[in-house]
């Protein structure tokens, strides 16, 4: 089931009948059709794992459609959350548990499983117009299609509504509970408590005490399912994983994005402007933000991608700080207003959570090809800072490193989450307020040209390049800026062919020059050959990766890269200290084609561009098989 | 700083002076480098003349351009200014405006830049009600790019890029923004001064988005396209000047006037055949937008009839002042306490 099982210890304490194993780690899947209700069974599990003290990490994954046709393939949507004892870093590879819902969900999710995996399945819905309209022509319930697994037949909507009989509950509500009855089996399987989802159910539903009663009948139906039938002979039990000590929540990227924002809010004392529009998967920043206006956000939905990035470029030029949040096709409409930050020289958080391109794409799933968009995608020479969170509570100091640099340097800088960053979860050491950078800007005050007499709005910070940067309302300092070039220091129109060339090497080395950390290299072994270099939210499968590679007996070197430009003043150095360096992207190969381009090395690019993060198994292969044919070398 | 109660609504906030201000005080140091005879150079004095009359500190105003001849309008205005990209300017102003409630804050486009590239943002601001004042330059052509037709040009128009004629249906600046539930909207010739200055003035006073349709002459690729407005013995029977609570009545000797005519829709008559007592009286407040459109409909394409004034000025909330309402409600309700935020609800402690 899974590496870390150490024998079916007989539970003796216990007060249920079944034995209990214990377990170092586990990954369940919750499948079903998009109506079911299996983001909330997934999350709430995962809550609970959180409660528990477990490490973990999610991956959902859902349907563009809001509602697909109902009991199709592609209605199906499906929550996998890896809980474990220890620290963990990607959202499994695969399943040790399936809980499917319908036969659709079975059909799209039976082949994760591996052989010996256990399969919960709804049979109710497990009649003949389901299974026709996904193409079995025969139960797969019913055949011996399903042998090399241990299969769990358990009638949820029956039970379901059994229990909800007293309720005066109709039968279609009482049918609707089946994924808190799903919940309340798998809480009793893996010893969650249950006190969290109880609160949580009363309070979601508040307003509404029937259903909220009938939802915690329903989940402690399940609950109590697993304990009197003995269809389950085996618990388990995962323990607590030892984290470094503080305080840890459960935290999405895109929530960890917002709260960064918030924090920067704070930290740099300036109201925050975030103009958006919506967009899959980066809309809950909008929502989450929406939420905080007592710290100073104002949230404005615009009436396109366009007019959100523009009101943040006025809202930085008016002195407050200008976000914007998008997708990839987002940030093709928004370019030129990136370009005016270039030229105007205004601070600017441009968020692109990418998804997968091009045109709309996958807008629920992930990828990381939206780099050589962020690093060129617009015209004439327009370097912006970028930066990628590696996980989803990364995405926190992202937020906030990229708020120090935007506001420092006076300049649009790009942060580059993802799919699989923005939906996925994991703890969080929560960061003490007061142990946060300060953000604070100096604003121009008094005229500063050679003598005295004008502001001059181009007169840079001979250390950082950053332009002066006086907002409109101080006296004395009326200046006038826009996308045409300007004359070097004065900031007044100018064609003059020197001036255009010394601005734009001006402009590039104030984002080359803007420091950033070393690339750090793990290899604990200090014999490594092959370095593996990744970017963003491969993280955590590349991680996972090496340490197979390692317990296997080889040597790997690991680095990640969270400044993309400029690159850490070391990665050449680095990257030329190796035999072989690997570089994993959900693309084709962009961060491969900057490091070839920049450093002359001829790096090994593995891509995979399939909408879904890498599996440490696959990155395993690929790592060990170069490792193997280096050392043969 | 002094912050005198002008009594101007749209004003309210930007903080004003007691020192004297004259048109060269809004005078940049740039050269304007408009073409000689151009519309521009009307406007942009009137507005450096008009400006010292609000008494408000110059480095609380705040002019923002898109692309276009017009928008070069910023470089020379001694202010804060941003002269940004194609058809953006509203939803830059849009931001700042929201960010600042000390500014007084003016957006300069022309009619491809509002209506061709920016239509959108356009029609967004004016719903919205934002508190700005859009000076729309409309010269029926594409000036910077030399002289391709616009979205205001006149079927038909040969031009480089239609040398068979245009096949494009114009907008009519006034309809469209009526139509976007504008609360404040205005037209004025770049020609006569005083009525340009007063529609500003009334703009500048509104609470809210107000838009300000100039006709302004573009001397090289489309010359003379108002000067049948301008001519002695045309200009009294086409212009048809509004003044609030007074009869719509116009022409040389006052013969002509406007009565209320069809499905709500209003009609030129000669007054002596349909008598005083038939005008209508103008009332730029009535809440109903339908009055308005009828009126811009009198203005026809071929200048045969040209409303020129105040066509319509109502009072509704506008985005900015409530979006920072929003803000100073949770401030004043809900504690801005980041760590409880980070905490959330559900912690759990790991112990070394």
């Amino acid at each position: 089931m899974s590496t870390g099982v150490d024998g079916g210890t007989a539970a003796t304490g216990t007060p249920r009948a079944a034995a209990v194993t214990k377990l170092d780690r586990v990954v369940i899947r919750f499948a079903g059709d998009s109506g079911d209700g299996m983001q909330l069974t997934g999350d709430r599990f995962t809550s609970e794992a959180a409660a528990f003290g477990n490490d973990l990490s999610t991956m959902p994954n859902f349907p563009a459609e809001i509602r697909a046709p109902q009991g199709t393939i592609p209605g199906v949507s499906s929550f996998q959350v890896h809980f474990a004892d220890y620290d963990i870093l990607t959202p499994g590879d695969r399943p040790d548990v399936l809980v499917a819902m319908n036969p659709a969900a079975l059909k799209a999710n039976i082949a994760d499983l591996p052989a010996g995996g256990t399969l919960i399945v709804n049979t109710d819905e497990f009649v003949k117009r389901n299974l026709t309209k996904v193409g079995y022509a025969v139960n797969p319930l019913e055949d011996d299609s399903l042998a090399a697994y241990q299969v769990h037949q358990v009638a949820m909507a029956t039970i379901t509504q059994g229990a909800l009989a007293d309720t005066g509950l109709g039968k279609k509500d009482a049918e609707r509970c089946k994924n808190m009855f799903a919940l309340g089996l798998l809480s009793w399987m893996y010893h969650r408590p249950t006190e969290g989802t109880e609160r949580f159910l009363r309070e979601k539903f508040a307003k509404k005490p029937d259903i909220a009663e009938a939802n915690v009948l329903a989940f402690r139906a399940g609950f109590y399912y697993g304990e009197t039938t003995e269809a389950f002979a085996v618990t388990y039990e995962v323990a607590p994983a030892k984290l470094a000590p503080g305080t840890y929540r459960q935290i999405t990227g895109n929530t960890a994005l917002a709260y960064g924002i918030v924090a920067a809010a704070q930290q740099s004392k300036l109201p925050v402007l975030l103009g958006t529009y919506p967009i899959t998967p980066a809309s809950d920043i909008l929502h989450e933000l929406s939420k905080y206006k007592q710290f100073g956000i104002t949230t404005f939905q615009a009436e396109d991608e366009i007019a959100g990035i523009c009101a943040a470029l006025g809202a930085s030029y008016g002195g407050a700080l200008g976000v914007t949040s998008t997708s990839g096709p987002g940030v093709a409409l928004k370019s030129e207003t990136i370009g005016l930050g270039v030229m105007t020289e205004l601070p600017l958080l441009v968020i692109d959570v990418q998804r997968g391109g091009p045109s709309t794409g996958l807008p629920t799933k992930t990828e990381q090809a939206d780099l050589l968009q962020a690093m060129y995608g617009r015209n004439g020479e327009s370097p912006v800072p970028i930066i990628a969170p590696q996980s989803p509570a990364d995405c926190f100091a992202a937020a906030l490193e990229a708020t120090h640099i935007a506001l420092t340097y006076r300049t649009p800088v790009l942060l580059l989450s993802d799919g699989a960053v923005a939906n996925g979860s994991e703890p969080w050491l929560i960061p003490d307020a007061a142990d946060l950078p300060d953000l604070t800007v100096q604003f121009a005050t008094e005229p500063n040209s050679p003598d005295g007499s004008a502001f001059w709005p181009y007169l840079r910070d001979p250390e950082t390049l950053a332009r002066a940067w006086a907002v409109p309302g101080t006296p004395g300092l009326q200046h006038r800026i826009g996308g045409l070039e300007k004359a070097d220091g004065t900031g007044n129109i100018s064609y003059e062919p020197d001036n255009h060339d010394r601005m734009v090497r001006l402009r590039q080395a104030k984002i080359d020059n803007i420091p950033v950390p070393d690339l750090l290299v793990d290899d604990p072994s200090g014999k490594a050959r092959v370095l593996v270099l990744g970017w963003g939210s491969s993280y955590g499968p590349i991680g996972a990766a090496c340490r197979r590679v390692r317990k296997l007996g080889h040597s790997v070197a690991q680095a990640h890269l969270r400044n993309l430009n400029p690159f850490p003043a070391n990665l050449g150095d680095v990257l030329r200290s190796y035999d072989k360096v690997v570089v994993p992207e959900m693309n084709l190969g962009q961060l491969a084609l900057l490091l070839r381009g920049k450093y002359l090395v001829d790096v090994v690019s593995y891509t995979k561009v399939a909408g879904l993060p890498f599996k440490a198994e696959e990155l395993q292969n690929v790592l060990t098989d170069i490792v193997k044919g280096v050392d043969a070398g | 700083m002094t912050t005198i109660d002008l009594g101007l609504p749209g004003l309210a906030g930007v903080p004003t002076t007691d020192e004297p201000q004259k048109a060269k005080d809004y005078k940049s140091d740039q050269e304007v480098r408009w073409c000689p005879g151009c519309g521009d150079y009307v406007v942009l004095n009137a507005v450096q003349s008009f400006l010292p009359s609000l008494g408000l500190r110059r480095e609380n105003i705040v002019f923002i351009s898109g692309i276009g001849c017009s928008s070069r309008f910023p470089y020379y205005m001694n202010t804060y200014g941003m002269h940004s990209i194609h058809g953006r300017a509203p939803a830059i102003a849009t931001g700042l405006a929201t960010a600042r409630p000390d500014l007084s804050v003016w957006v300069v486009t022309g009619d491809g830049d509002a209506l061709s590239i920016g239509g959108n943002h356009l029609i967004h601001t004016l719903r919205r009600n934002v508190n700005l004042k859009i000076l729309l330059f409309n010269n029926r052509i594409y000036g910077l790019t030399k002289g391709q037709y616009s979205p205001t040009s006149e079927p038909g128009k040969v031009t480089k890029s239609t040398p068979m004629g245009s096949l494009d249906y114009p907008f009519n600046p006034v309809s469209l923004a009526l139509g976007a539930e504008a609360t404040f909207v205005g037209r004025a010739l770049d020609s006569d001064r005083a009525g340009l200055t007063e529609v500003l003035r009334q703009a500048a006073e509104h609470r809210g988005s107000a838009l300000v349709e100039i006709y302004q002459n573009c001397p090289i690729f489309n010359d003379g396209a108002f000067d049948i407005l301008k001519e002695a013995g045309e200009a009294e029977r086409r212009l048809i000047p509004l003044e609030h609570g007074k009869p719509i009545r116009f022409g040389a000797e006052g013969e002509y006037g406007v009565i209320r005519s069809g499905f709500g829709s209003l009609a030129v008559a000669k007054v002596s055949e349909v008598g005083e007592d038939a005008l209508v009286v103008h009332d730029s407040h009535t809440e109903d937008p339908s009055y308005a459109f009828a009126l811009s409909r009198l203005s026809t394409q071929d200048l045969s009839h040209t409303v020129t004034g105040v066509f319509r000025s109502v009072t509704r909330p506008t985005y900015d002042d409530q979006a920072r309402a929003q803000v100073d409600d949770a401030k004043a309700t809900r504690p801005a306490d980041l760590d409880a935020l980070l905490h959330g609800k559900d912690t759990w402690t790991v112990i070394a």
